[in-house]
Parts: C-alpha cells; structure tokens; sequence
C-alpha cells in the first residue's frame, strides 16, 4: 500500500506545481513529476516480491516473473512523455524569445 | 479494412515531408487526396455496417482478444468515424487557401494528418492504454497546430491549452493504470466482463471519477473549459474547426461515453448519482457559457463559448440516459460537428477578407460576400435548433428524452437557452452581416474557391442532415445509441459469445 500512496503523492506534489508555481519551466518539472508518478505506478502494479525479470531462459521454468505488461506500458508512455516534455520546452523558449520572461503573470495578452 | 482509417493519415504524415521536398504543392494535393480517401472509406463503413457486411473486429497482428490489441467497428465508431472525417475534408480543403499567410506548409499538413490518425485510432480502439496512446497523438499535433502561428498570443494560448490538456491526458493514464490494477486486462470488452463479475467498488469510483476530470479537461466541460477560447481564438481556422467540431466530442464525449456505458456498464438505474452529476455538468456548461458567449466583442471567442454551451447540451444529454436523451446526445455530436465547423470556416473566411475580429467593426458584408455570410445564417440557424435543420432535431430529441424522465427543469433550461444560443449568433449575423452597410467599403471581396467550396459542402451537410433526418436517425444514430443504452452488447460482440 505504502508505494501506491507516494505514488499519489508524487502526483498530487506535481499537481501542485502546475498549479500553483508561476515560472514557466517549474510547470513543465511539474507536469514531469506527474508523469513518472504514474509511470511509477505502473511499475508497482506489476511488481511481485521475490520473483525475477521476465525473461524465458528454457521452458518449465517454476519461478514466479513480475508481470511483463506494465513494464512495456511504462515504456511506451515514456516516449510520450519525452515528446510532451519536449513541445512543452520548445513552446517555453518561444515564450521566452517573444515575452522576454518566464512568469506566467506577465505573459497575458489574452483576456476572457 | 479497419486499419487503414489509421495507416492512410499515418502515411500521409510521413509521405508529405518527403514530398513536398519535390514539390510543394505535393503537399496540399496528398493532404486533400488522405481526406477525401478517409470520407470514402467513412461512408462505406457506414453502409457496410448497414449491410451488415462488415467485420467489426479486427484483431492486429492476428492475435486475439482479450490477449491481442484489437479494433473494433460498431456503430458508434461509426458515427465518431464519419464525422472525424466529414469535418476533416473541408478543413484540408479551406486550408490550401488559408496558408498561404505561413511558411512551412507541409508541416502544417502533416500535423493535421497526425491528428487525422489519432481521432479515427481513438473512436477504432478496443484496448484502453491503445486508446490513450491515440489520445496522446491527436492531443500532441493539436497542441502544435493551435501554436502554427508562433506569434505571441498564440503560443501562450498553445501553452496554456497543452499544460491543461497534459494534466488531462495524465489523469486519463493514471485511471488506466488504476484499472489495470484491478482487472489484470486492458482489452475493453474483457475489462467490461471483469467488471460486471466484481460490481462496483470504492476503487472504480474513484477510476470513474479521475476519468471523468480527465475526459472532462479534454470536451471542455465547464469548470475546465478555460483552455479552450484561446486556444480557438488562435488556432488556424481549419483547426478551429476540427478542434471544436471533432477533437472535443472524440476525445471527450466519444471517449468517456465509451468507458462508462460500455466498459464500466453503467445506466441510469444503477448510478443514478453519478448521471446526475453529468446532467450538473452539463446544465452549468449549457447556462455558464451561453451567458458568457453574449457579451463577447470578438466573433471567434464566441463561437468558442457557444462550443462550451453546446458541448453541455451532448452531456446533459448523456446524463439524462435513456434512450431518447441518448440518440439526442449522439444526433447532436453528428450536428453540431458539421455546424460548428462551418460556422468556425464562415467567420475564418470573413476575418481573412475584412482583416479584423471585431463586431463591431464590421457591417454589411452580405452584399459583398454571399456565399460566406449566407452559409453563416443556415450554420447559425441549424446551430440555435431552428425546425428544418439538424440542431433543431439534436435539441428535440435532448429534450423529449428530458422530458421522459419527468427532469422538467434541465428540459426548460436546455429549450431556453436554445433560444439564447439563436440571440447570441444573431447579434453576429445582424451586426457582421446585414447592418451598418456604411462601415465597409466595397473593397471586401468574396473569398477565393476553395474555402467557398468547403463551405458550401458543410452548410450542405447541415441541411442534409436535417432535412433526411429519418435516414441519418435510421442508419447512424439509433444504431450507435443502442451501443450505449444496451451496455454489455460491446463485450458480446468483441469477445463472442
């Protein structure tokens, strides 16, 4: 139970980020920290105590594997989250370039 | 068959950049050519799926459910499929014309393709982190399509619209974890077959609910809706468009409605409380934006409140639940889909001849613009539920299914503030389009061929659908409602048995 709490306060902790921090790169570090909380919690759920990697050496083979599903879940939602990381910190130097400033107060010329 | 919704925009994303190195005019011809393919390829499933001839499972790489991804053709995909790309063709079509303003246009197309792929992949899915995968594709080319501009207020808008837009996608992800977790299956029908045997518990709930914020981010639902103005405001207009047409009832309406009915296999009978909280949503997003969509000075930004407004009728409509409320939710996707794109092209088209954004700095166009100010009036008069044209069916059958549950106020609401959603577009056809002849000279000139040529295709649409609203209701929508109201039909049909 104890890993699935961090986990969820991982998240909660990059929520709060997002939310709540106004410099633009301490979001996108944010919005990481939400991303390897859940890839975290991935991990977790297929993860069994004592067993080993799941790796087929010959068959009949009795010991207990973790569960090899999540692991190539994680995988794929890492390079999502590399190219979400990725725009993200590209549209962050366009900002910057065009506002001279990474704080999203003063980067309001949209109103409504 | 099923794949090639995916691969035929997939190819094209990648073919286009290679292309378009030869010449660059290949690359408005392959974008167009992959949208008018994906219109053919809609409209057979369509009528296939009529016919009764089509397979609806196709198991990729051969492996079968529940073990293999699979993707699955029913009714509902249908619907979801046909109108992905009924907007996305005029869309490709307008913007030949639209960019000429920016460099860089294979880029252009090939986001849009990638979009293309992740909407069709989202309704063609039957696996849940598969369907969040496709989420993720079309979320990320929209991210980057609402920023094509890269002025100042467009990226911040882009910015803004992808920081929310993540915390959606991470809270849909998160749920799926969760739901791995608790059903050791991804696949949905086998998941829906797990969780009927185990009843509700606190653990799905809480899945229910984080999904619930995460599709909510994604449709725009009220209290998450600020994304989404901006980033209509300053998205290319095709974009506007698919954005408001498409993106929202894909990923959002078509989404959650899958995850609920089908997999989780709720009906109103047995969570009365959480359809309650959609009619909620639904009521505050319909009253909220309309009221907020009447005081806006800038055309654009309340055709994006007014998306808001009617993004709240589809929900209110599911919220409602039974079978009437249903095929007015699904007939209202269908219409304010072709509508809303229409009306996104119409005001794109007058801003790029006139040059400005504001009411009222504009009067008397429809002298010098009759094809665009007169698809505007049909596209406003359809979108307020005015009788021969589809919104008016939508809003009908939203509140006859109201009314059948004896929920006399949401009908009220929902028929009152139709009749808002007619005063607020009348402001513009009135000021835009008929009055203050004076403030414009004749300089104004009707838009080039093709954006005309795309408007006039959805306006008739919007009337074909209205006008034939029996075949549409008989072969679209009454089939896909039945998906919905019938919930544990899906997992039969995937699975067998």
């Amino acid at each position: 139970m104890v890993p699935f709490i961090a986990c969820l306060l991982l998240f909660l902790l990059g929520l709060y980020a997002i939310v709540l921090k106004r410099n633009i790169i301490k979001i996108i570090i944010g919005f990481s920290l939400m991303e390897y909380a859940v890839n975290l919690l991935f991990a977790f759920i297929g993860f069994k105590q004592g067993a080993i990697a799941p790796i087929i050496t010959r068959l009949g083979m009795t010991q207990d594997f973790v569960d090899p599903l999540p692991q190539a879940l994680v995988l794929t939602s890492i390079v999502i989250g590399l190219a979400t990381t990725a725009l993200m910190l590209a549209f962050a130097m366009r900002i910057y370039e065009k506002y001279h400033t990474f704080d999203i107060t003063e980067i309001r010329r949209l109103r409504g | 068959m099923l794949p090639l919704f995916i691969i035929v925009p997939l190819c094209g994303a990648f073919l286009i950049p290679l292309l378009s190195r030869l010449w660059k005019g290949l690359a408005d011809v392959v974008g167009n050519l992959v949208g008018a393919v994906l219109v053919g390829f809609a409209v057979y499933g369509v009528a296939a799926l009529a016919g009764g001839s089509l397979p609806a499972v196709y198991a990729m790489g051969g492996w079968m459910p529940p073990v293999g991804i699979v993707l699955v053709y029913d009714s509902l995909t249908a619907l979801v499929v046909l109108i992905t790309n009924l907007v996305g063709f005029p869309a490709l079509l307008f913007s030949t014309r639209y960019l000429d303003q920016y460099t860089g246009r294979w880029k252009y197309y090939s986001l849009f393709m990638l979009l293309l792929a992740g909407l069709n992949g989202v309704a063609l899915s039957g696996d849940m982190f598969n369907m969040f995968v496709f989420i993720e594709i079309a979320a990320i080319a929209s991210y980057a399509l609402v920023a094509f501009g890269t002025r100042a207020e467009e990226l911040e808008s882009g910015f803004k619209y992808m920081v929310m837009g993540e915390v959606g996608s991470l809270l849909i992800l998160l749920s799926v974890a969760m739901l791995y977790a608790h059903t050791s299956t991804l696949n949905m029908a086998d998941m829906a077959r797990v969780l009927q045997a185990g009843g509700l518990t606190p653990l799905s709930w809480f899945v229910l609910a984080t999904m619930l914020v995460g599709f909510s981010i994604k449709m725009a639902m009220m209290p998450f809706h600020s994304w989404l103005p901006d980033a209509h405001l300053s998205a290319p207009a095709p974009v506007s468009a698919m954005l408001s047409g498409v993106f929202i009832k894909v990923l959002g309406v078509y989404a959650m409605s899958r995850v609920v009915f089908n997999v989780f296999g709720l009906t109103r009978s047995v969570a009365p409380q959480f359809f309650n909280l959609l009619v909620g949503l639904g009521l505050l997003s319909i009253i909220a934006a309309s009221l907020l969509a009447i005081n806006q000075k800038d055309y654009k930004r309340l055709l994006a409140y007014s998306t808001v407004s009617q993004v709240g009728y589809i929900v209110l409509g599911l919220g409602i639940g039974n079978y009437w409320a249903i095929v007015g939710a699904l007939f209202h996707v269908l219409s304010h889909a072709v509508t809303k794109g229409l009306l996104f092209l119409a005001s794109r088209s007058i801003e790029r001849q006139t040059g400005t954004r504001e009411i009222g700095n504009l009067g008397g166009l429809e002298r010098n613009m009759p094809v665009t100010s007169w698809s505007y009036v049909l596209g406003s008069l359809s979108m307020s539920g005015v009788p021969p044209f589809a919104g008016f069916f939508s809003k009908l059958f939203i509140i006859v299914g109201a009314v059948e549950a004896r929920m006399y106020w949401p009908a009220i609401v929902a028929g009152l503030f139709s009749v808002l959603t007619l005063g607020y577009l009348l402001k513009v056809i009135n000021n835009v389009l008929f009055v203050n002849r004076d403030r414009n000279s004749s300089l104004v000139r009707e838009a080039p061929a093709p954006i005309l040529v795309a408007l006039v295709m959805l306006t008739a649409l919007a009337l074909a659908f209205g006008l034939g609203f029996r075949p549409v209701l008989d072969w679209i929508v009454n089939p896909a409602a039945k998906v919905l109201t019938i919930p544990l039909t899906y997992a039969q049909m995937v699975l067998g048995g």
